[in-house]
C-alpha cells in the first residue's frame, strides 16, 4: 500500500537508534564550518536544534515572527514533560513509554519514530538540569514527577505551572549564549514567507522583515521548519494569537506532503467561552486532573451552585465509566465524554457548556497529611482544607491565579468551569525517520511535523518531542543529508530561483493590500473558525464534511474578492501579516475536511460519529485505515493521497481500554 | 453569553514609526464588556477603526494568556495597568468603570525605542541574555539529573527568579529606565544553583557590562520595578547581584 519510503533503518526495534547513530555519516569539524543551516521558529523545536547545530559547527540562522526567540507559544506549556526515568519506581521504562504513546496515540504512529523518542527521553532531563532549569524537587533534592493522563506511571517532570517556560528559557539561553559567539545570526520580526528550491532541493527561503515589509533573500544547504502547530485555523484555541501554519504551508505548496491534517487535539480543561468577543481560550493545565475530580450534576438543567449539589447528586462521570483510568484518561476521551454530558443537557453555568473541575477531595486529602507532619492529630475540617490549599497553591498556584484573573470567580472556593478547547495538532508536515519532508533538504521539526503522536497526544509528550528532535534526533539524522553537501558552495541569492520565489511573496503581498474590501481579515477569520469548530471539530460526520468543504471553498473566493488590509507593505502592518496567514487556513481547513472525510473511521482525535461502538467509544477500522494520508499539494488547490503503511511488528493493535 | 454596557475614552500613543514624532489620539468605544481582557478591548477598537477605513493601532501581544512577556501597554501611569501581578493580556476590563478615561502609552526607555504605536525594541534584553544568561553546557554533556541533588529551598528561589517573562515592565516604570530587576533575576536564578557556579561571577561581570552598553539607567533602590512586575520578582534578586558583582573583583581570577 506504501508509496511513501519513511527511511525507518533495518534491525531490531530497540537497535535501531543506536546502530543509525553508529552508522550515519559524519561531517568533518571545518566541513561543518561552510555549511549554512537555516532554521524557521524558535520555540522548544526550533531553539533546540539552532543551539545544537551551532554547537556542532554549523553555520546556523534561525527566524522568529516575534520580537524575540523567548515568546515562541513552547512558553505557554504548562504541566510537564514526561521521560522514561523510573525515578519513582513505578515500573516506567523506555517501553513502557513507547507503548503508551502508540496505544495514547490510538495506533496511529510510527513505532520506530516513537521507540526513539521514549529512548531519548531521559537524555533530555538531564540536559534541562545541567542548563539550570529550576525543575521541582523533593525535599532530599531529588526531582518530583507526577502523572499525566494515559499511563498509569509517574514520569512527568515539571516546574510548578510553568514548564514549557522553564524548558523555553532554557533552550532560550542555550540559543543566546550561540548567538553572542557569533554561530547563530538570529532574526526576530521574521516571517517567512517562501521555501526556495533549486534542482529540486530546500536551498533556502525568503523572509519578510515584519518592521520594514522588506523581502529578504536567505540561503541554506538545508532548511529546517519547527514553526508549530495549526490549532488557529479554528480562530479559538489555546495557541498564541501569533501561530500559524504559513511557513509549513508554503513548504506544502512546495511539495512537501501534510499528513494526517485532521489529526486534532481538543484539550478537556480548558476556560469556557464567555461572549463573542473572544480571542482565545486558555487552557487549565492537565496535570490539575491529577488533583481535581470531574463531575456534572446528576439532574438535567440542575442550576444549583456547585457547593448546593450534595455528593450524591454528582456524576464523577469519568470515574464511572473509566474505573481504571478515572479521571486520568487520555484527552480525547475525556473530552469526548464533557461533550456528551452536556449535549445530554447535563452542563453546568450560565452557557451550560462547560462540567465542574472540583479540587475539594484532595485539598481535603493534602491537609489530613499535613496536619499529620505537623502533629495536629484528628484536625477539623477547616484546619484540613486550610493546610490542604497551600499544597494546592504550591502546585497549582498560578494555573487558579489565571482562572481567577480570567473569570472572575475564586477556583480555591468554587470548583473551576471547564470545557474543552482546540490545543494541539497531531496532524503536519510528513516526515520520514530522518524527520526529512519529502522535499529533499527541507527538515521539519516538532509540532509542525506529524510523526510521534499518532491520533491523539498524551500530556506532557509535546514538550518531550519538541526538544527530541532538537536536541537529540535532527542534529545527527541532518547529518546523513549535510555530510552528502560538502562540495556545495553557498548559492548567491541571486539567482533565479531566489529571484523568482520572491516574486511569488511579493505577488501574494502585493494582491491582499489591492483588494481594498469590505471586511477585515478577523472577519474571515473567525466565520472560518465556526465552519471548522461546527463541522471538523470535536466529533465529525460525512454530511457535515461535505458542507464544510463547499462553505470554506466559498469563503476562499470570499476572502480574494473583500478582505481589507489597511496600511502598506513597506512598515510594520499587522494586519497584512494575518491576512497571509488566514488565507494559508483557509486552504488548510479544506484540507483538513478532506482528510476527516476520506478516513471512514474514529481514532483518537478523530471522531466520526458514523463510526462509534454502542457505548460510544471510538470505533478504528485497522484494515482500511492503518495508514499515514500524506498529501500532495495540487495546482488550483487540490490534493492527491499518498499514504504509508503504518506497521505494528512490536506491540499488539488493540481495542484502546481506559475501563 | 455577555453583553458590554461600558463606554471608554481612550487616549492611544499613535507614532507611524521610529522616525517620526508621536501624539496621544482620542478615541471612543461603547458597548465594552466587563468580561473582556483589556486586548479584548482593542481588538474591538482595530476592527472599528478598519471599518472605518483607518489604520489599526499596532500592539504587541502573543500568548494572552501571561507568560509570554509580549504585551507591554503602559495603561494610566502603570505598566500592564492598574491590578497588580497581571500582564497587560490578563487584565480584564472588570477593572474599569463605565465613563472611564483610559490613557495608553507604550514602554518608555531610551534602550526599548518605539517602533510603531505602542510596540518597542526590546532586543536589548537579548543581548543582555547573550552575554552570560546561560550556562555554558553543549549538548550532550550532561550527567544523570539526578546525580546533583539540589536543596529544595534553593531551587524554589532559583525557580521564583526563573519565572520572569522578560516583559520590560521592570525599565518601563523605573525613573532611571534601569533593567536591573531582569538582569538581576536571570543573574540569581543561575547564581542560586550549583550549576551555575563555575561561570557564576565571569557572568555577573559580562551581562551587567552589557546592561550598561545598552544604555539602561542605574538602581537607585525605589522598588517600583518590584511593585509592577507582573511576575513578583524580588528586589532581593538586585541586592544579590550586587554582592555577586562585588565579590567579582575579589573571588574571580578572571575580568570581563
Amino acid at each position: 500500500m506504501s508509496d511513501l519510503n519513511s527511511n525507518i533503518p533495518e534491525g531490531e526495534l530497540t537497535n535501531k537508534w543506536t546502530k543509525f547513530k553508529s552508522s550515519v555519516a559524519l561531517v568533518n569539524p571545518s566541513n561543518k564550518r561552510s555549511i549554512e543551516v537555516i532554521i524557521v521558529g524558535s520555540g522548544l523545536a526550533g531553539a533546540s536544534a539552532a543551539a545544537t547545530l551551532a554547537e556542532m559547527g554549523y553555520k546556523v540562522k534561525c527566524f522568529c515572527f516575534q520580537d524575540s526567540p523567548r515568546r515562541a507559544h513552547s512558553i505557554a506549556a504548562q504541566g510537564g514533560i514526561n521521560a522514561a526515568k523510573n525515578y519513582q519506581n513505578d515500573g516506567d521504562s523506555t517501553y513502557r513509554l513507547f507503548y503508551d504513546t502508540i496505544k495514547g496515540g490510538d495506533y496511529r504512529a510510527r513505532e520506530a519514530n516513537v521507540h526513539r523518542l521514549a529512548e531519548v527521553s531521559a537524555n533530555i532531563i538531564d540536559q534541562c538540569v545541567a542548563q539550570g532549569v529550576p525543575l521541582a524537587r523533593e525535599y532530599g533534592g531529588l526531582l518530583d514527577n507526577r502523572s499525566f493522563g494515559g499511563t498509569q506511571v509517574q514520569r512527568t517532570f515539571y516546574a510548578a505551572g510553568q514548564t514549557g517556560q522553564q524548558l523555553l528559557l532554557g533552550a532560550y539561553s542555550a540559543l543566546e549564549r550561540q548567538i553572542g559567539m557569533g554561530k547563530v545570526e538570529m532574526y526576530t520580526r521574521h516571517e517567512m514567507l517562501e521555501v526556495v528550491k533549486i534542482d529540486g532541493k530546500a536551498r533556502g527561503i525568503i523572509a519578510r522583515n515584519l518592521i520594514t515589509g522588506e523581502l529578504e533573500r536567505h540561503f541554506g544547504h538545508a532548511v529546517v521548519l519547527g514553526t508549530g502547530g495549526y490549532g488557529n485555523v479554528f480562530y479559538l484555541s489555546t495557541n498564541a494569537m501569533g501561530s500559524n501554519v504559513t511557513a509549513a504551508w508554503k513548504a506544502h505548496k512546495q511539495g512537501a506532503y501534510f499528513a494526517n491534517p485532521c489529526y486534532t487535539q481538543i484539550h478537556p480543561t480548558c476556560i469556557p467561552v464567555s461572549g463573542d468577543h473572544q480571542s482565545k481560550l486558555t487552557l487549565m493545565s492537565e496535570s490539575l486532573r491529577n488533583d481535581g475530580r470531574i463531575w456534572v450534576p446528576k439532574k438535567k438543567d440542575d442550576n444549583r451552585k456547585a457547593s448546593e449539589i450534595p455528593e450524591d447528586e454528582r456524576d464523577y462521570y469519568l470515574e464511572r465509566r473509566y474505573p481504571a483510568f478515572g479521571n486520568l484518561v487520555p484527552r480525547d476521551v475525556a473530552s469526548r465524554a464533557a461533550k456528551e454530558r452536556c449535549d445530554a443537557g447535563y452542563g453546568v453555568g450560565a452557557s451550560k457548556l462547560a462540567v465542574y473541575l472540583d479540587f475539594k477531595a484532595n485539598t481535603e486529602r493534602y491537609g489530613k497529611i499535613e496536619a499529620s507532619k505537623a502533629g495536629i492529630h484528628n484536625p477539623d475540617k477547616e484546619t484540613c482544607m486550610r493546610l490542604g490549599t497551600a499544597v494546592i497553591k504550591e502546585k497549582y498556584g498560578n494555573l487558579f491565579d489565571m482562572y481567577a484573573q480570567i473569570t472572575g470567580e475564586n477556583p480555591y472556593e468554587t470548583p473551576m468551569r471547564i470545557y474543552p478547547a482546540v490545543h494541539y495538532t497531531m496532524g503536519g508536515l510528513w516526515v520520514d525517520y530522518n524527520l526529512m519532508t519529502s522535499v529533499p533538504g527541507l527538515y521539519c521539526t516538532g509540532e509542525a511535523n506529524f510523526s510521534d503522536h499518532g491520533a491523539n497526544r498524551l500530556g506532557a509528550s509535546a514538550l518531550m518531542q519538541g526538544l527530541a528532535d532538537g536536541y537529540f534526533v535532527l542534529p545527527y539524522t541532518i547529518g546523513a543529508y549535510l555530510s552528502k553537501e560538502i562540495s556545495v558552495k553557498a548559492i548567491p541569492t541571486d539567482h533565479p530561483a531566489f529571484v523568482e520565489a520572491e516574486a511569488k511573496a511579493k505577488g501574494i503581498l502585493d494582491t491582499l493590500i489591492n483588494i481594498k474590501g469590505t471586511k477585515s481579515v478577523d472577519h474571515f477569520h473567525k466565520r472560518l473558525g465556526h465552519i471548522m469548530w461546527e463541522k471538523c471539530g470535536m466529533a465529525r460526520n460525512a454530511e457535515g464534511l461535505n458542507e464544510a468543504i463547499t462553505e470554506i471553498r466559498a469563503l476562499r473566493a470570499e476572502f480574494w474578492k473583500d478582505v481589507r488590509v489597511p496600511g502598506t507593505s513597506d512598515e510594520l502592518n499587522t494586519e497584512l501579516e494575518k491576512a497571509g496567514r488566514v488565507a494559508d487556513f483557509i486552504e488548510l481547513g479544506e484540507l483538513m475536511c478532506i482528510d476527516a472525510l476520506n478516513r471512514n473511521e474514529s481514532c483518537g482525535g478523530h471522531f466520526r460519529e458514523e463510526y462509534q461502538t454502542e457505548e460510544g467509544e471510538a470505533l478504528r477500522d485497522d484494515v482500511d485505515y492503518a495508514y499515514v494520508a500524506a498529501w500532495e499539494f495540487k495546482e488550483g488547490v487540490n490534493f492527491e493521497l499518498h499514504k504509508e503503511e503504518l506497521k505494528f511488528e512490536n506491540i499488539k493493535v488493540a481495542q484502546r481500554s481506559y475501563k | 453569553m455577555s453583553t458590554g454596557n461600558m463606554n471608554l475614552t481612550l487616549k492611544v500613543w499613535r507614532q507611524k514609526n521610529n522616525k517620526t514624532t508621536g501624539a496621544l489620539v482620542d478615541y471612543k468605544l461603547a458597548d465594552i464588556s466587563p468580561d473582556m481582557s483589556f486586548l479584548e478591548m482593542f481588538d474591538v477598537l482595530n476592527e472599528q477603526l478598519i471599518n472605518k477605513g483607518e489604520e489599526p493601532v499596532v500592539f504587541d501581544h502573543d500568548c494572552r494568556e501571561g507568560i509570554c512577556g509580549m504585551c507591554s501597554m503602559f495603561i494610566n501611569g502603570r505598566p500592564h495597568g492598574p491590578k497588580d501581578l497581571v500582564t497587560t493580556c490578563q487584565l480584564h476590563m472588570r477593572s474599569f468603570k463605565d465613563g472611564d478615561t483610559i490613557v495608553v502609552e507604550p514602554w518608555r526607555a531610551a534602550a526599548f525605542p518605539v517602533v510603531k504605536d505602542l510596540t518597542v525594541d526590546r532586543s536589548a534584553f537579548d543581548r543582555v541574555i547573550a552575554a552570560g544568561g546561560f550556562i555554558s553546557v553543549n549538548t550532550g554533556n550532561a550527567q544523570d539529573a539526578n546525580n546533583l541533588p539540589i536543596p529544595k529551598m534553593q531551587a524554589d528561589a532559583a525557580f521564583e527568579a526563573a519565572a520572569c517573562i522578560g516583559c520590560g515592565a521592570c525599565v518601563a516604570t523605573c525613573k532611571n529606565a534601569s533593567a536591573m530587576l531582569f538582569v538581576s533575576a536571570k543573574i540569581s536564578q543561575l547564581a542560586l544553583l550549583p550549576q551555575g557556579q563555575p561561570e557564576r561571577y565571569r557572568r555577573v561581570q559580562s551581562m551587567v557590562a552589557q546592561m550598561d552598553a545598552e544604555g539602561f539607567g542605574n538602581c537607585t533602590n525605589t522598588g517600583a520595578c518590584e511593585a509592577e512586575c507582573p511576575k513578583g520578582i524580588s528586589l532581593e534578586n538586585i541586592a544579590r547581584m550586587n554582592r555577586d558583582f562585588a565579590s567579582a573583583k575579589f573571588v574571580s581570577e578572571e575580568t570581563v
